[in-house]
């Protein structure tokens, strides 16, 4: 019997809930800005760009099972993308809502690339394959300065337009009926859009013939193969989907910051993105978006607050903070690791299924 | 059903080796619409090897294979799915932390179309196709009797409802041949009985099946033609009461226990 009354008293509990959600979400940039200033309303919106990559390497890690140790050469390359598209490095100046498909397109294109040769490999292997990879789009944009320069090599980019609107640039304070809103605030508006958009593309995806196929891989490739799924096919999509998400991500990366160099994309971002998926909860949409904003924002608490900690403690920094900082990070992904093996907030599938190998 | 008794499988010269293993060799048989055809034989025989150059999974080093009166492509195990062959495995694959359901719903991916647009889209097509798939497993779960685990996780079930679900996953492929691969393993006399039934409905519905099975009362009672293999090679092929008392049979089985 379906209890009608709990099933409407849920559905407002739910309604309530994404209400308050949205408000929260709508007031962020303002809180924080109130409580903490411009500093971390950047990170903020940083966080925003992580949790889209987070997302999108989850499509390849969580569903698929596909161990991706490049997964930053597709933010590398929507970054790129736009950076020269948009910039006075060429002279080119394309508006941002051509610029973006364009790089999910192209980041989707050197997934398909990436995923083409690795598509025999499992585990280990797979992950150092794509290592490789990342690590090749990475030389190659400090390398490609010359004989052509089309990189401008280890300098990087500079004076990249910032994403605008026609008239309305998001570099600058906007202003709505005589309302001013400063730039973070309407970057980050700009990026929870995407990021929402990313999160529902997602979601419809876990949920239809193509992210059941994706899960049936993870889980037994050979008995995928027997139910009629076109393994390479499908994998090359987790591969292509991931990628143009990180595309997109890229993209917003070179507009915000105005600058790209070889350096942002280095392995480390890529172990940290990987991070984020495994530590936040591997194939759980919920859970990959907080183990993205947790590990945007924790090292950065560590950063601003170990110097000072210090003094308070002790009356002199006695630990380099940077060094600190990273030192208080590994323990965190350690003892989160340890407590919680299938991550902070994991899949109903995957909690099972570490509750059952405990057993 | 009609066709009944036309030629399904014809397998011409089949054999594949492993370095100096030569598990299968020149193994030629034909399987016919509407029948159960048994391949039995010892430990190692090649049956298992058989169906796996049957659904793609291995390629025969030689030989054809000709389905419903054209070629089987070679090591394209979705395609063999396509074409209406679907299998079980003798040690059961599952998709174990997907529940039940999901299972069967996988299995009906090779007869559905969305794409990612229209995952995205969730268009009136698209919701169409997820309501019948969700339908068509719903069946599957009655027909083999595990509805009451729809939701559980494939790797809780217990060994007999695995096996059971692999058979239902299998189907959803609507497949002309079902190939299983020893499903009576680690049953006991009652499972045993109820997968009899099921086989013997299956084929009532007008399915194909291919059995392999070391359970000799099962195959006797079951089969409408057995092929027996001994060291990679077809060594006899009739009905059940002749094969039983074929002196080539007794001595491989004999062989084999006695080696
Ligand atoms: N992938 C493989 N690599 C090497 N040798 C293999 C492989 N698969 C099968 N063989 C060998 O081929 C022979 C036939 O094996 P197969 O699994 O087909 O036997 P079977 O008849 O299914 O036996 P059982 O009743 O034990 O399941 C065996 O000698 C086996 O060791
Ligand atoms: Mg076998």
């Amino acid at each position: 019997m379906i209890d009608f009354a709990a099933l409407k008293r849920d559905r407002r509990a739910a309604l309530a809930a994404t209400a308050g959600l949205g408000v929260l979400l709508a007031l962020a940039p303002f809180l924080i800005g109130a409580a903490a200033g411009a500093t971390w309303l950047r990170i903020l919106d940083f966080a925003l760009l992580y949790i889209m990559l987070a997302l999108g390497l989850n499509i390849v890690v969580g569903f698929a099972g596909l161990l991706d140790m490049g997964y930053i050469a597709f933010y590398g390359v929507g970054a790129y993308l736009y950076a020269l598209l948009a910039s006075p490095h060429f002279g080119l100046h394309w508006p941002v809502w051509a610029i973006l498909p364009t790089g999910a397109l192209v980041a989707g294109l050197f997934g398909v690339l990436l995923g083409a040769p690795t598509l025999r490999l499992r585990g280990d292997y797979l992950a150092i394959v794509t290592l490789g990879f990342g690590e090749i789009i990475r030389i190659f944009l400090n390398n490609l300065n010359a004989p052509i320069n089309i990189t401008n090599g280890p300098q990087g980019i500079s004076g990249i337009d910032p994403i605008h609107f026609g008239s309305v640039s998001l570099a600058k304070p906007i202003d709505i009926f005589g309302f001013s809103l400063p730039s973070l605030h309407a970057y980050y508006y700009l990026f929870l859009l995407l990021a929402l958009g990313i999160v529902f593309v997602t979601i419809r995806l876990e949920n239809s013939r193509i992210g059941r196929a994706w899960v049936a891989i993870r889980e037994d490739e050979i008995a995928a193969k027997a139910c009629g799924i076109n393994t390479r096919n499908i994998k090359l999509l987790a591969f292509a989907m991931g990628a143009s998400f990180g595309g997109v991500a890229g993209g917003l990366f070179a507009g915000f910051q105005a600058f790209v160099s070889p350096e942002s994309f280095s392995l480390m971002e890529s172990v940290m993105v990987l991070c984020m998926v495994v530590l936040g909860g591997m194939g759980n949409i919920f859970g990959v978006i907080l183990g993205g904003a947790l590990l945007t924002i924790l090292p950065e608490v560590f950063r601003h607050s170990a110097g000072p900690v210090q003094q308070a403690i002790f009356g002199k920094v006695l630990l380099d903070p940077e060094a600190l900082r990273m030192l208080l990070f590994g323990l965190a992904l350690i003892v989160v690791m340890l407590y919680r093996p299938a991550g902070l907030w994991p899949s109903t599938r995957r909690r099972q299924e570490f509750k059952g190998s405990a057993a | 059903m009609s066709g009944v008794g036309e030629i399904l499988l014809e397998a011409k010269n089949i054999g594949k080796h492993f370095g100096g293993v030569r598990a299968l060799r020149d193994v030629s048989l034909t399987i016919r619409r509407g029948e159960i055809y048994g391949l039995i034989g010892p430990n190692g025989a090649g049956k298992t090897t058989f169906f796996n150059c049957l659904t793609g999974l291995y390629t025969p080093n030689g030989g054809e294979l000709m389905f419903d009166g054209k070629k089987l492509q070679a090591s394209a195990p979705h395609k063999a799915a396509q074409r209406g062959i679907a299998r079980t495995f003798q040690n059961i694959r599952l998709f174990g932390n997907m529940t039940a359901m999901e299972n069967i719903m996988v299995g009906r991916h090779v007869r559905t179309r969305t794409g990612v647009i229209g995952a995205v889209l969730r268009d009136a097509r698209t919701r169409a196709e997820e309501a019948a798939i969700r339908r068509r497993a719903e069946e599957l779960l009655h027909y083999v009797d595990i509805a009451d685990r729809a939701d559980d996780l494939a790797r809780n079930l217990s060994y007999g409802d695995q096996r059971r679900l692999e058979i239902a996953r299998a189907l959803a492929t609507d497949p002309q041949l079902l190939a299983l691969d020893e499903p009576a393993a680690g049953m006991n006399g009652t499972e045993t009985e109820e997968l009899r039934v099921l086989i013997e409905g299956i084929r009532n519905d007008g399915v194909t099946v291919l059995l392999i099975e070391h359970d000799v009362k099962l195959v006797m009672g079951l089969c409408d033609r057995v092929a027996v293999l001994d060291y990679g090679a077809k060594i006899c092929e009739d009905v059940p009461a002749v094969v039983q008392h074929d002196p080539r049979v007794i001595e491989a089985y004999l062989g084999g226990a006695v080696a």
